[in-house]
């Protein structure tokens, strides 16, 4: 075992020396990026970071600083990583650049499908794609005779008989947690009864009945998961599934590659991964699309500007995927999908296909009221007409405050 | 002391908390009844996402701030007056709720509960950490002279906890899987979840807040029970008390000054509690007053941030803390004024 490990470490430490050469170039001017922090963007940055003098930080809570650091004149990252839900305030501000010039300069291995143009001009570089599908037990569905859920009625069904035979602690998770979590699950359910969040004037259009099937639909999964369900995000129901707790979740696609970490997981090969169920037998699976990806601040010398971008593309090159296939589903030009991203493709690829999250600054706003207030419908203390009337509300308060609404 | 000498020693501690602590206050107070806007447009704009094999374009119509030539975002302020509190106190709702005789609906409004909680747990701790903190002071202080310093040395370590990692802490050992949740789930053959409902996340936050702070509380009467007369304490076992009345009319009311100072204190820090809330992610069930002014100050995806109402949360909150400490500090001045005498 011991030697195992010495012998791991030796090859890790001889891959890192191997990719260190790799650097076409070496990077003569100081460059720093704020990104969020999950596996896909410590492959990207250590990448970058062969080339010398740059700085990566990688910090879940990237969504509350860069709005400000990018603000500031000089900027105080050259890059950050975004996501199309986070991207908005920087845009909204102005405070990222254009990248046509240096995407003619530089960018000769991107494809068309990685440059996000925004009325016609490139002011990102997306390099992954990222969703929520539905992960499951392998094991258990076969032992049980139990076909691969394709909606929601059929999970729950599928929950029920997993419950019944008790293989598991749980049948489910959910990143529930109330907040930002909570409001996520619900932008993925709505939108798949049918649902649209705003009318023309703004006015958020949720207290509908596919807003009250939607809750019907989320309130079921309760049956079936951890009673603490209000405080599990992402890395906890990764966490439970890795410790062979629950047998199904529908969650995000940058967490498969977990399930396989001899290191952490328990359950290495028995997690299989399929499309997010439908809410609806022949709607879209029920979430929506995302991508990652990196923008250049506005607010930097255009020499900056040039190395930094020179320093990402050399981060999003080929070499990169090659040493962290499964870390992420890969825009990238040399992406292998192995057996983990065959959900995510099937989500992506589904028709009618899943909606990308809707990012404006009306939806920022309604995202803040769903997680406020729909906790207080999954506890119990209100019901789903209740629960509308009071996100509706929540909604336009804020949304006068903000001056989206006269 | 003239007064010159005295100016220049108190002089830059004024300066300091005028520019730190009053020039914030003014400028919150202020900024609880304005109300900054972006000025905004609705453009078309196309927006290309990519799929995972090729990119979808939508073209919709996008409601975006206006910049300015200066590349930043025009913004006006209005004074709305009072719009915001009414915005936080929701009170044409309370009133309603009070109509129909609803504790639940009271309770649906955001401020209502998590005043709710913010008083429950201020008032209820309170007497708590007093009570552990003298108990544990007499017990030191009648231990033998030996085990003082190291008995002393281990009651005071839940204090030099920060309270987010002490919060955190407490949440882990008895989340779902937790090493405590796990042995009780033994002892009991039940299945325990502490974080399922709310009034065992309530419990659990008195427990910490009391454990946490009532070695402040020790310390200070320890401190306090060495300047006890002990002629007074021995003519009192002369005359016969016991233990219990020597406590009650000896050594209480010689501590009282003391009680009064930690009760100010304690009221000060509980009503601002936070780091419970956060530690153990209890939004769902229980929010605090101060977490709710952390609430609209956070950005959310899309930048946009309550300001106007988190300054008028913030106002709130310290008009809260005023009414609380107004009793004990009328007792205060009427002691100070009394001794003058």
């Amino acid at each position: 075992m011991f030697l195992k490990r010495i012998a791991l470490a030796g090859a890790v430490s001889l891959m890192g020396s191997a990719a260190f050469a790799a650097c076409s170039y070496e990077n003569e001017v100081p460059v720093k990026s704020l990104s969020a922090g999950f596996e896909a963007w410590k492959a990207v940055t250590d990448a970058m970071a062969e080339c010398g003098n740059f700085q990566a930080e990688l910090d879940q809570e990237f969504r509350t600083k860069q709005p400000a650091a990018f603000e500031a004149n000089p900027s105080l990252y050259q890059i950050g990583g975004v996501s199309n839900g986070t991207i908005t305030p920087l845009l909204n501000a102005g405070t990222i650049r254009p990248l046509d010039d240096l995407v003619e300069k530089y960018g000769q291995n991107l494809t068309p499908n990685q440059l996000i143009r925004i009325n016609g001009q490139i002011m990102a570089i997306a390099m992954m794609v990222n969703t929520q599908h539905l992960m499951y037990r392998s094991d258990v569905l076969a032992d049980l005779g139990i076909e691969v859920p394709t909606t929601w009625d059929e999970v729950y069904a599928a929950a029920d008989q997993i419950k019944e035979a008790g293989v598991v602690d749980y049948p489910l998770g959910a990143t529930m947690k109330s907040g930002w979590n909570l409001a996520q699950e619900f932008v993925n359910m709505y939108p798949g009864f049918g649902g649209t969040f705003f009318n023309d004037d703004n006015t958020t259009a949720v207290n509908s009945e596919a807003g009250m099937a939607a809750l019907e639909t989320m309130k079921k999964a309760l049956d079936y998961t951890d009673p603490e369900v209000l405080v599990s995000d992402s890395t906890y129901v990764q966490q439970q599934f890795q410790q062979g707790k629950i047998a199904m979740a529908n969650l995000w696609a940058s967490r498969a590659g977990a399930m396989n970490d001899e290191a952490e997981s328990q359950v290495v090969g028995k997690i299989a991964m399929s499309a997010a169920p439908r809410a609806t037998a022949d709607g879209a699976p029920a979430t929506t699309l995302w991508w990652d990806g990196i923008v250049i601040a506005s607010n930097i010398s255009d020499e900056e500007a040039d190395a930094a971008f020179r320093l990402a593309m050399e981060g999003l090159d080929t070499e990169m995927v090659a040493s962290a296939n499964d870390a992420a589903i890969w825009l990238v030009n040399g992406y292998q999908p192995t057996e983990i991203a065959k959900g995510a493709i099937e989500t992506a690829t589904a028709v009618p296909a899943p909606p990308a999250y809707p990012s404006t600054t009306q939806m920022g706003l309604l995202h803040t009221a769903l997680g406020n207030e729909l906790p207080a419908f999954l506890t119990g203390e209100r019901d789903a007409e209740a629960t509308l009337v009071a996100i509706d509300e929540a909604y336009t308060t804020s949304a006068k405050e903000a001056g989206v609404l006269k | 002391m003239k007064f010159k000498t005295f100016a220049a020693f108190v002089g830059p501690s004024v300066f300091m908390m005028l520019l730190f602590i009053a020039a914030p206050l003014v400028s919150v107070f202020i900024q609880s009844f304005q109300v900054t806007q972006p000025v905004l447009e609705q453009v078309e704009v196309e927006t290309c996402t990519p799929g995972f094999l090729t990119q979808t374009c939508t073209t919709e119509i996008k409601t975006v701030p206006v910049l300015g030539e200066d590349g930043k975002t025009i913004t006006e302020t209005r004074w709305v007056g009072l719009e915001s509190y009414r915005n936080v106190l929701q009170m044409d709702k309370f009133w309603e709720a009070v109509g129909n005789g609803s504790w639940n609906d009271i309770m649906q409004i955001d401020f209502w509960r998590a005043l709710r909680f913010t008083l429950s747990f201020t008032l209820l701790t309170l007497p708590l950490v007093i009570g552990v903190g003298l108990a544990i002071a007499l017990a030191v202080n009648n231990a033998a002279r030996t085990i003082r310093g190291p008995v002393i040395f281990v009651s005071l370590l839940p204090f030099i906890i920060t309270p987010v990692i002490g919060s955190l802490s407490i949440y882990w050992l008895f989340v779902g899987d937790g090493i405590l949740t796990a042995m009780m789930e033994r002892w009991t053959g039940t299945n325990i979840s502490m974080f399922a409902q709310a009034w065992t996340i309530e419990l659990l936050m008195y427990f910490y807040r009391v454990w946490h702070v009532a070695p402040f509380a020790f310390v200070i009467f320890y401190a306090g029970l060495q300047t006890v007369n002990m002629d007074t304490l021995e003519s009192a076992v002369i005359d016969g008390a016991s233990r219990w009345e020597r406590l009650r009319h000896v050594i209480v009311p010689h501590l009282m000054p003391l009680i009064v100072f930690i009760a100010l204190i304690h009221l000060m820090d509980c009503y601002r509690v936070f780091e419970e809330i956060v530690g153990f992610r209890s939004q769902a069930h229980v929010i605090s007053l101060q977490w709710l002014t952390y609430d609209f100050m956070t950005p959310d995806d899309a930048g946009n941030r309550a300001i106007s109402r988190a300054s008028a949360s913030a106002m709130l909150t310290m008009i809260g803390i005023v009414f609380l400490l107004v009793l004990p500090l009328r007792r205060t001045w009427r002691d100070h004024k009394g001794s003058a005498h």
